[in-house]
């Protein structure tokens, strides 16, 4: 049974307070806040943030042999997300890219096939429903990556687990609709809680261990009245139930059970137990032991600091209108081109993996080119990767005049730290708030959808803690 | 790198020029009828006379036939040119080496844009197939990285610096009202400039150029011939045209205080006119006011005033109409407007209207008061990524 070597969460900037939906709407809301992807981000672009997190943290040399990218909601079909976070990541192209897309149970599908091959787990997802609903209230965005590999280098060992799987309609969602519908929740209560029981026994048997022996216990699942219950009814140590962040993120769908585990992670001591059950269409339990290798091995910042570096002041029209809900007049200027494929295949490096070129005398052309402005020499140049490397802006702009489903654009010209300059545009940014020398780290976006392609590349925002 | 020059080569024997502005009424080829027929009428000369046609515009139409159609051109060269905003200038340029180099005894160089049909709200530009990763902003946007680039280098503090953008677009507004073919025929005050809605970094609307359409037409012989057409023929001093590396975006040395294609290709032009004093020798100039912190830096780089005090050279009303060097005296982009491919040869109806004291209510003194030369610049891309073009013309031979 294969561990997870290392870890990233990655949740976006943006909170909607939920008393602003009671605010515009008169009811729904509640008390708290949600994550909300920005406009520039979806499941595949937040799948890379998150990627780039557990791989930051991965033993040295490490690559995994294959990218398992779980959602619900998939950037596109037909054609395999995956492969962008892949490309992002500069793995070699001997390492595989799989999507398991549709449901939350897409996500054990996902950690299972890359416990198989010592691949990279990818869970991301953006939630919501109609406005004034509970999914739009309850639901948040995030998204997580598990590097799994060999228990020699694991931080958490797999020690058991059981899936109990049945067919019942809880909740559905036919392609092409922006939301899902729910039956009537006592009924699910009664469907789940005895696959829970069935799932968590079966388990800890496999495990040898019984509920109170595990110091620390994930339920999770989109039935919110079922997880409720099941919490109560599997026995578990009060003290060890772990909160699920429904108060500050929401449920995060196909992400939610990895995002509390890498709560739990953050903060766990070696030797502790963890139980993660998960109620989606049946229920999986996963049991995993942390080892003594945790300790040098979390993340720059856990998911609780990622909690307080936010922006809770996000207006309810701005929330609907970045989820495609609300239609506002754009600006009168001609929307972008749809990104061409074949210069985007040519310019994949640059494009997705944010190199640039480096001449003899160290100069770095970005992007990259093939004759040095200081010397004039062809293809005497080294592909330099770009991407977690720090920089400075020099000068900025704030344009509000330019296409964008968020203006105003703040375009800035930014120095990397060691050399190269790049003019890109800023996220997750107060326009009145950036000066010249503010420190920034580059984000992958999805700058825009034309035509149905997503063009997919890098800006720039302010700079976080930085990586090991 | 050899620049020879073509001083005193060849002369403009004729010049029209259209109103500017949003002409609902006018098609591209209508304005290209206007104003070569005033070009001829001008010269005194028919289409036949002319031998060869350089068309300036940047997305009006493609090739010879967006000229030769509406024209009727009985099977003579016509050349289609695009060098971003200096289209107009780069017609220009390349019918004088025609004529020059004894090819062509005349040549038309006009300019046309049909900016206004496009529905969008400012300039709107093509690009080829790409992957998406070019910086999305827009001209003001480019433009207004100057700003605070150049208020830190030279200590100047912000509300300074609004004050001195907010000059430059009064006093190229107040020519402009003087003028019968600008776009904006208003003067306005200063405080509707500085408190105007913000399109871009510290630039507000009345920092931006005219989106107009328009269309502007230079008819070209050799020297020795111009007297043979015209009383008091313009005379072509220098010619210079540089397209820089672009490489100001990826280099960390380059400042955004400057246009170094700029410095280039005056040094050029100046060297080409015998010109050592700019500021002296020249009677007025016609720059590239494409936003105001353009004129700006552009003062500086034409060695109009010492770097860092150009700001102080606006405040003092040296480029104004009765100023020492008068700076767009016919309002310039800022008022006159911007129909790409017509401009840099607009620049040029301004100089054949002024040093050959024709230029109504805005006739600059300098003229009567001897000088005969006069400069017009033009560039195209933007701050550290640009095309830069500057002639010099002269009402006397060398």
């Amino acid at each position: 049974m294969s561990g997870i070597v290392s870890y990233g969460a990655y949740v976006p900037y943006w909170r909607l307070q939920r008393t602003a939906i009671t605010g515009a709407l008169g009811s729904g809301g509640g008390k708290g806040t949600r994550s909300v992807a920005s406009y520039d981000e979806d499941t595949t672009s937040m799948g890379v943030e998150a990627a780039r997190r557990a791989m930051a943290w991965a033993p040295d040399g490490r690559v995994p042999s294959l990218v398992a990218f779980a959602t619900t909601v998939p950037a596109y079909l037909d054609k395999t997300n995956a492969t962008a976070i892949h490309a992002a990541l500069a793995l070699p192209s001997s390492a595989g890219a799989v999507d398991s897309v549709g449901s939350v149970r897409s996500a054990s599908g996902a950690i299972m096939i890359a416990g198989l091959r010592d691949g990279l787990a990818v869970l991301s997802d953006i939630r919501t429903g109609l406005p004034g609903g509970a999914d739009e209230s309850n639901g948040g965005d995030a998204a997580v990556a598990l590097l799994m590999g060999d228990d020699d280098q694991a931080i958490a060992v797999g020690i058991g687990g059981a899936d109990a799987t049945a067919e019942f309609v809880d909740r559905w969602r036919v392609p092409g609709e922006a939301t899902s519908k729910q039956w009537e929740e006592r009924f699910g209560e009664y469907a789940y809680l005895p696959l829970v029981e069935q799932s968590v026994t079966d388990a800890l048997k496999s495990a040898g261990l019984t509920i109170t022996e595990i110091d620390h216990v994930v339920v999770t699942g989109l039935h919110t009245r079922a997880v409720a219950a099941a919490r109560k009814a599997i026995g578990a140590r009060p003290d060890a139930i772990v909160d699920d962040l429904a108060g500050s993120v929401g449920n995060t769908g196909a992400a939610h059970a990895a995002l509390l585990l890498c709560d739990v992670l953050d903060r766990a001591k070696a030797g502790d137990t963890i139980a993660v059950v998960t109620l989606a269409d049946g229920c999986n339990t996963w049991l995993l032991k942390v080892t003594d290798r945790i300790d040098g091995r979390r993340p720059a910042q856990t998911v609780r600091e990622q909690l307080a570096i936010c922006n809770d002041g996000l207006g309810y029209a701005s929330f609907l209108t970045w989820r495609g809900l609300l239609h506002r007049e754009p600006p009168r200027r001609p929307e972008p081109d749809r990104p061409a494929a074949p210069p985007s295949l040519r310019s994949n490096s640059w494009k997705y993996g944010l190199f640039g070129s480096r001449d003899e005398a160290g100069f770095v052309h970005l992007p990259p080119a093939r004759v040095s402005m200081e010397s004039g020499a062809i293809d005497r140049m080294e592909l330099v990767r770009m991407a977690d490397v720090r920089a400075t802006i020099a000068t900025f702009t704030v344009d509000r005049l330019a296409f964008s489903l968020s203006p105003p654009v703040v375009a800035a010209v930014i120095d990397f730290d060691g050399g190269g300059r790049f003019q890109c545009e800023l996220t997750d940014v107060d326009p009145s708030a950036v000066k010249i020398g503010d420190r920034v780290e580059m984000t992958f976006r999805r700058l825009y959808t034309q035509d149905g392609i997503h063009n997919y590349f890098w800006k720039a925002k302010p700079a976080g803690p930085a990586a090991g | 790198m050899a620049s020879h020059g073509i001083r005193d080569k060849v002369a403009i024997i004729g010049m029209g020029c259209t109103k500017f502005g949003e002409h609902w009424d006018k098609s591209a080829d209508d304005m290209l009828i206007e104003s070569s027929q005033a070009a001829l009428a001008d010269a005194g000369i028919t289409l036949d006379d002319v031998d060869a046609f350089w068309l300036g515009t940047m997305g009006s139409g493609l090739s010879g036939l967006t000229l030769s159609r509406p024209l009727k051109i009985q099977h003579k060269p016509v050349t289609h040119v695009e060098n971003f905003c200096a289209t107009g200038s780069e017609a220009f340029r390349n019918a004088c080496y025609a004529v020059a180099s004894g090819a062509y005894d005349i040549a038309m160089a006009i300019g046309v844009e049909k900016l206004k049909d496009s529905g969008y709200s400012g300039l709107v530009v093509g690009s080829p197939a790409n992957d998406g990763t070019s910086a999305t902003v827009t001209a003001p946007a480019s433009f207004s990285l100057l700003a605070p680039a150049y208020a830190k280098k030279y200590g100047v503090d912000d509300q300074e610096l609004k004050d001195v953008l907010t000059r430059i677009a009064w006093k190229n507004h107040k020519n402009g009202a003087l003028n019968p073919r600008a776009q904006f025929r208003k003067e306005v005050p200063m405080e509707t400039i500085a408190c105007s809605p913000i399109v871009a970094g510290p630039l507000g609307i009345f920092d931006c150029s005219g989106v107009s359409d328009g269309s502007a037409a230079a008819i070209i012989v050799r020297a020795e011939d111009a007297h043979k057409y015209c009383d008091n023929p313009l005379y072509v001093k220098a010619l210079s045209f540089v397209a820089g590396p672009a490489s100001g975006p990826i280099d960390p040395s380059y400042d955004y205080t400057s246009f170094d294609e700029v410095v280039h290709s005056a040094t050029d032009a100046y060297a080409q006119a015998g010109i050592t004093n700019p500021i002296a020798e020249l009677a007025m100039a016609e720059v590239h006011d494409c936003f105001t912190p353009t004129e700006l830096v552009l003062m500086e780089d034409l060695g109009f005033a010492e770097r860092g005090m150009g700001w102080k050279e606006v405040l003092a009303g040296t480029y104004d109409l009765d100023g020492e060097l008068p700076v767009n005296p016919d309002g310039g982009l800022k008022s006159f407007g911007h129909p790409i491919g017509a401009s840099g040869l607009r620049m040029l109806f301004e100089c054949w209207l002024q040093l050959r004291g024709l230029a109504g209510d805005r006739q600059i003194a300098s003229i009567a008061g001897g000088k005969t030369k006069a400069l017009t610049h033009n560039l195209g891309g933007g701050p550290g990524a640009c095309v830069s073009f500057v002639s010099v013309v002269g009402s006397e031979l060398d």
